[in-house]
Parts: structure tokens; C-alpha cells; sequence
């Protein structure tokens, strides 16, 4: 019975944020962080943060994160019934405009839905990354070596998995001497 | 004379199986590591398999980007739609989560019971922050796309501390700006 309320709870928490995701699966990272660290107490901030480093590494879509965490709380039951929740509203969503899009394609309302929602995606990453930051290890350090990564992203050409090892070389450099 | 002209003699392409779909929307799921979508699909789609049209594929790269949800699960959607209706964007979307996500249970089991040495810890400490970085390039590249003028950047504003200052009502924040930012965009639209 636990187990259920517990799975319920789960796809209550999960499914909202799904259409959230505006701008991608980036927009609810501060959201998801503290909804199941701060407001269900799911996980430790440290777990948490240790399965988006994961979710960030592995191949595939980075919401991928949900699946991790509903496994890690219900098994392999927790891990689909929670990717369900997280893709399922958003899908409908995208399969409903694809369906009306078939049937008129004009491009007025295109450009509005894109003018309308980018400035909120815009806001919603950034949100996440300082929630992130807030709660992230070493204080200033995090701060600075995100922003370094940051910089490093728009002027050198590497791909993302060798600014990431370059920015935990660095992370981990720094605490050791200043932390 | 129109007979010799190879371009006009082309036959369209067929249309792609649920297999060959399923096949090629793994690919786009697996490569689509740190996030964004590769660019080497619109070369696979488009150019070398002409599943779909230039204006396709790009329509629906805008549209999965702002639309709520993953992008690369929307792009999966969209197109999968195109070539197969509802059925195609299911199996697009299935090929594209399916494999990443049983490889992040069987990764994740692992790396998350070596987290309790403390050099890993260190170590998936630092990779957050650094993903963290890249989510904040994606940010930055996103708030300077959006804001073409007063009323996005208003938007922007509104969103951001909206969603930084009001945790609980985070939800609340989108579910009233989207409407009023889409609005704004057909106004202005209407505009000449």
C-alpha cells in the first residue's frame, strides 16, 4: 500500500513537469531538484546531484534523470511508470499540434508559438542552473567553473563530453587546493 | 526531353517501415549525448534517406524545441508523425528513449554505489557543475535568441524570477506566461 501511494505520488509529481519542459528538458531541472530533494524528500541533495552528472554522461536525453530516480525509488515499476509520466502529457501535446499542423500548415501560428515560448525557456534553463548552483558542492568554486565551462561552450569547438571531464578536472583541482 | 531529365524521372521515397524507423530514431536517442540534437541527423533524414522535405525537418526542429518536452523526443515525434501518423511517432518515440533509458538504470546502478568513495563523489560533483555550465551556454544562446524585443524580454524577466523566487508556483508561472507570450507572438504576427 505504501508502494502505491509512493508510485502515485511519483507520476503526481513527475507528469506536471512534463509540460513544463518548455526549451527541453534543461527548463525543470530546478523544479525536479526541489521537488524530490526539498518538498518529498526523496533523495539527498548528493544523490541527486550525482544522478544528473549521470543522466549528463550517459547516451540519450538527459530527462532520462526521472527514469533513474523512479528506479532508484520503486525498482524497475517506479522506472517506467515515472518515464511515462515525464514524456506522456508532453507527447500528446507534440502528436496533438503535429495532428493540426497536418491540416493547416500555415506558419503564423508557428512563429507565435516560438516567439511566445522561447523567452520562457530562456528564463526556465537559466532558473535551473542557479537553483543548480545554489545547491551545487564547493560553493564559489561551482560557480566559477561553470561559468568557465560556459565561456569554454560558445568560443572553443568541443564536444560536450570533453567539456564536461575538462570542467570536473578543473572542479576537482580546485577544491582540492582551495576547498 | 523531360523524359532524359534524371531529376524529373526521380521516384519519390518510399516510405520507411516501422523497423527502418525504429532503427534510425535509436541512432538520433543514442548520439544525443549532453544534450541538443545532433546535426549530423538532418544529413541522415533529409539528405541521404530524403524521408523528409528541408521544410519538414526544420519546422519540426523549431517547433520540438519550444514545445514543452525533450527535444529530441519531440523531433522523434514529429517526424515519426510525418512518415507514419500516430503509430510512427510512437515507435519513433519508443527507439529514442527506450535503449538510453535501460542504459542509465544499468550505468546509474553502478556508478551510484561507487559514489560512496569519496574521489567519485568528487568527481560526479565536478561533472554536475560542469553540465551545469553547458545548461548555462544553452541558456544564454536561448535568452539572447528570444529577446528581439521589449515584450520578450519582459517575458524573460518574468519567468526567470518567477521561477527562481516561487518554487511551489513555478507551474503557475508557465501555465500564465505561455498563453500571454503566445498571444503576443500572433499579434504581432498580425502586424504588418
Amino acid at each position: 500500500m505504501k508502494d502505491d501511494n509512493l508510485l502515485l505520488s511519483m507520476c503526481l509529481v513527475f507528469a506536471p513537469l512534463s509540460l513544463m519542459a518548455i526549451g527541453g528538458g534543461s527548463s525543470i531541472l530546478g523544479q525536479l531538484q526541489y521537488s524530490v530533494v526539498d518538498s518529498q524528500q526523496w533523495l539527498t541533495n548528493k544523490a541527486f546531484m550525482d544522478m544528473f552528472a549521470i543522466s549528463r554522461v550517459a547516451p540519450g536525453p538527459g530527462t532520462l534523470i526521472v527514469t533513474l530516480i523512479g528506479w532508484h525509488l520503486a525498482g524497475w515499476l517506479g522506472a517506467v511508470l515515472s518515464t511515462i509520466a515525464i514524456f506522456a502529457p508532453s507527447s500528446l501535446l507534440v502528436v496533438a499540434i503535429a495532428y493540426v499542423w497536418h491540416r493547416h500548415p500555415d506558419a503564423a501560428w508557428q512563429k507565435a508559438l516560438i516567439y511566445g515560448l522561447a523567452p520562457l525557456a530562456a528564463g526556465l534553463v537559466l532558473s535551473s542552473v542557479y537553483a543548480l548552483l545554489q545547491q551545487a558542492r564547493g560553493g564559489w568554486i561551482a560557480w566559477c567553473v561553470a561559468i568557465l565551462v560556459a565561456g569554454a561552450a560558445q568560443t572553443v569547438r568541443l564536444g560536450p563530453l570533453t567539456l564536461m571531464g575538462l570542467g570536473a578536472i578543473l572542479f576537482c583541482a580546485l577544491l582540492a587546493v582551495a576547498g | 526531353m523531360s523524359q532524359a531529365d534524371p531529376l524529373a524521372a526521380k521516384p519519390p521515397a518510399p516510405v520507411p517501415g516501422f523497423l527502418e524507423l525504429f532503427l534510425a530514431f535509436t541512432k538520433l536517442g543514442i548520439t544525443s549525448i549532453g544534450g541538443g540534437v545532433n546535426g549530423m541527423m538532418h544529413t541522415e533524414f533529409v539528405t541521404n534517406r530524403h524521408w523528409f522535405t528541408d521544410e519538414q525537418f526544420l519546422s519540426g526542429l523549431a517547433l520540438s524545441q519550444s514545445l514543452p518536452g525533450v527535444n529530441v523526443a519531440n523531433l522523434a515525434l514529429w517526424l515519426g508523425y510525418q512518415c507514419r501518423g500516430v503509430a510512427g511517432a510512437m515507435v519513433a518515440l519508443l527507439a529514442v528513449l527506450l535503449p538510453p533509458a535501460i542504459t542509465i538504470i544499468l550505468v546509474g546502478d553502478v556508478v551510484l554505489r561507487l559514489s560512496a568513495i569519496s574521489a567519485i563523489a568528487t568527481a560526479l560533483a565536478g561533472l554536475a557543475v560542469a553540465a551545469t555550465g553547458l545548461s548555462l551556454s544553452v541558456g544564454y544562446l536561448a535568452m539572447r535568441y528570444a529577446c528581439t524585443d521589449i515584450a520578450a524580454v519582459v517575458l524573460f524577466l518574468a519567468t526567470f524570477i518567477g521561477a527562481t523566487a516561487f518554487h511551489v508556483s513555478a507551474l503557475v508561472v508557465v501555465a500564465v506566461l505561455a498563453p500571454i507570450g503566445i498571444a503576443i507572438g500572433f499579434l504581432k504576427g498580425r502586424r504588418p
